[in-house]
């Protein structure tokens, strides 16, 4: 080594450059670390839409299907379902689904296209269980309220809408997916369609 | 022999080693039975690593295959029942001892300057450790390892904005599926462990380098010259303890305290020995009956309770009514266990010598503690939750309440030396 003078400049603009490198380097690197970890596309692909027959349902039915492997309810409600909706307002914390837990078509009070068929993912808001439909006892969660869904982990309720009611620890209402009617008989869950 | 030991000597610090932190390593001679769940610590984690690995010769980490090969192990590996309950109930008594060796360090100000950072490396190995028993809760991929993992999940969906998409990441899928339980098992197995085997060696570095603390919270350390040779302690200790330092009532670790350790060792393997082989479910607390199911990703179990030692965190989170908030409190009651030494701002550290209001706070504050964790077991009742809401309340009070009395404490005189 020579005894030449040091250029401090040089050697500090050669240090920042290098290190400056040497972490962009390093983000680029984690890049793929961290990316390999989102749904592969293999996990993407199953969560194609299904499709439900609701031609055989009863009144008062819940068919489960899966999607995305999540359960999806589809309940055929009853008249007397339906006009239990109304009235409830005071008791809901979003009675009017102004939170964006529904596709706009699914808007409205009863949270469907069509009044008499109504489709949600089957989860709770709160922390994710799978609530009970109680087709007929939900009046022991809620007086005076015959129809709704309860979900057993942490007292969650929702009224036969998915509306969630006031003083539970669920922050929203039930997710309505993308849905459209093929026919009269056949529901596609994960497409919003064209009528949308 | 003699020459082998010095070969090694004049290659690596072998001896030195030996010396600095067991055989002259000073430590307060009265040390009582609450000194006992650091090593027992060390024996679970030997515990855990050992078995675990043995678990991963026959373990098959798939959504399709998990639930059946520990069912294989259970039944048709030899003995392979008896590394699952140990490693199982290992789970278990890792925590039990974590939490009486952190109450240890709460009752004899060991946190206080200058052990801030040992705490706070203590602290950061209980994280990972939840973190560990979590993911590894996942594995046997049984129906209520499926919830619990979906909840504690979802915690991360709370988060504003960036919330559902963390959580799709963290699952690698729309729910939780075989890629969660993969990563999960690679995180439980290798990464996790890894971690926490650093922690501990930064910890007891820590701890040696700073020296244990005692039941009566007094320094055995004295200034140099200060102290007669008539008073000293009849042992030779490491001049890395003696240069700076007049060391007082201490003894060698080793042989004194390992000899008193093993004892330790002995009890506590009586009891372990007892739940392995009589107990290993410990009545569903230690491994629940949902679990026995295999994970169903479309039915819920009625009643979902994470495994015992999460429960007093998950009380915090259930008693709040809004989810962001109950998620914020929960994680809030294990970092405001971090800041401990700087909310305390006492100059006396065991609470032999500290005020009434301090042996109160105390004694409330491990009376909320277990009381939340009995009622994150239970389900979530209108009666239930309205004490949860109580004991969360008295939680947090024990750290406000310590900060404003720490300042301008009543304290009884501390004394100069041990009791000799």
């Amino acid at each position: 080594m020579s005894n030449a003078p040091v250029d401090k400049g040089r050697r500090r603009f050669l240090t920042v450059a290098t290190s400056v490198v040497g972490a962009a380097g390093a983000v680029g690197v984690a890049v793929p670390f961290i990316a390999s970890w989102n749904p592969s596309a293999k996990a993407k692909n199953a969560g194609a839409p299904v499709e439900v027959n609701i031609g055989k349902a009863e009144p008062g039915q819940l068919i489960r299907v899966e999607w995305r492997g999540q359960p999806v309810w589809v309940v055929r409600r009853t008249p007397e379902m339906l006009a239990s909706l109304e009235g409830l307002a005071d008791q809901l914390r979003d009675p009017n689904s102004e939170q964006p837990q529904q596709p706009e078509y699914a808007s409205n009070l009863y949270r469907s296209r069509k009044e008499e068929y109504f489709v949600a993912v089957g989860i709770c808001t709160h922390l994710g269980c799978s609530p009970q439909y109680l087709e007929d006892s939900f009046g022991e969660q809620v007086e005076g309220v015959s129809a709704g869904f309860f979900c057993p982990c942490h007292g969650s309720r929702f009224d036969i809408a998915g509306r969630v009611f006031s003083g539970v620890p669920a922050p929203y209402n039930l997710v309505v997916p993308p849905h459209y009617y093929v026919d009269d008989n056949t529901i596609l869950v994960g497409e919003d369609g064209e009528q949308a | 022999m003699k020459k082998l030991i010095a070969w090694f000597d004049e290659r690596i610090p072998m001896t030195k080693t030996w010396n600095i932190h067991l055989a002259q390593y000073p430590a307060p001679k009265n040390f009582n039975f609450w000194y006992l769940f650091g090593v027992l610590a060390m024996l679970v984690l030997v515990n855990q690593i050992l078995t675990g690995i043995w678990l991963t010769m026959n373990y098959v980490p798939s959504a399709e295959g998990a639930f059946a090969s520990v069912e294989y192990i259970m039944r048709d590996v030899d003995y392979g029942w008896l590394l699952r309950y140990m490693h199982s109930t290992g789970a278990s008594a890792f925590f039990v001892v974590v939490y009486l060796h952190m109450l240890r360090g709460m009752m004899y100000g060991s946190y206080q300057k200058p052990r801030e950072l040992l705490w706070v490396f203590g602290m950061l190995i209980f994280l990972v450790l939840m973190a560990e028993a979590f993911m590894g809760y996942l594995l046997p991929w049984g129906q209520m390892s499926y919830w619990g993992a979906q909840v504690i999940i979802s915690l991360f969906g709370a988060i504003p904005i960036i919330g559902d998409d963390l959580t799709l990441w963290i699952r690698g899928d729309y729910v939780i599926s075989g890629a969660t339980l993969n990563r999960f098992f690679a995180l439980h197995v290798i990464a996790l462990p890894l971690v926490l085997v650093i922690l501990v060696f930064l910890h007891i570095i820590a701890l040696h380098e700073v020296g244990s603390n005692n039941p009566e919270g007094i320094a055995i350390k004295k200034p140099k010259g200060s102290v007669p040779d008539s008073e000293k302690p009849k042992f030779e200790f490491h001049e890395r303890f003696t240069k700076k330092y007049d060391i007082v009532d201490a003894i060698p670790f080793f042989p004194y305290y390992v000899v008193k350790d093993l004892i330790g060792i002995g009890i506590f393997l009586f009891l372990f020995c007892y739940v392995i082989f009589f107990a290993p479910a410990m009545g569903g607390l230690f491994l629940e009956p949902p679990n026995f199911e295999p994970a169903n990703p479309l039915k819920t179990p009625n009643h979902i309770a994470p495994v015992w030692y999460f429960t007093p965190f998950y009380a915090i989170l259930r008693a709040v009514p809004d989810k962001l908030l109950g998620v914020i409190l929960m994680f809030g009651s294990i970092a405001a266990l971090f800041v401990l030494p700087w909310l305390d701002r006492g100059k006396v550290r065991s609470i032999r010598y500290r005020c009434g209001l301090h042996k109160l706070n105390l004694t409330v504050f491990c009376i909320s503690f277990v009381a939340l964790g009995y009622l994150g077991l239970k389900p979530a009742t209108e009666v239930y939750t309205f004490f949860a809401r109580v004991f969360t309340f008295l939680y947090f009070a024990f750290f406000i309440l310590l900060f404003f009395y720490s300042k301008n404490e009543n304290t009884k005189p501390v004394p100069e030396r041990i009791t000799k």
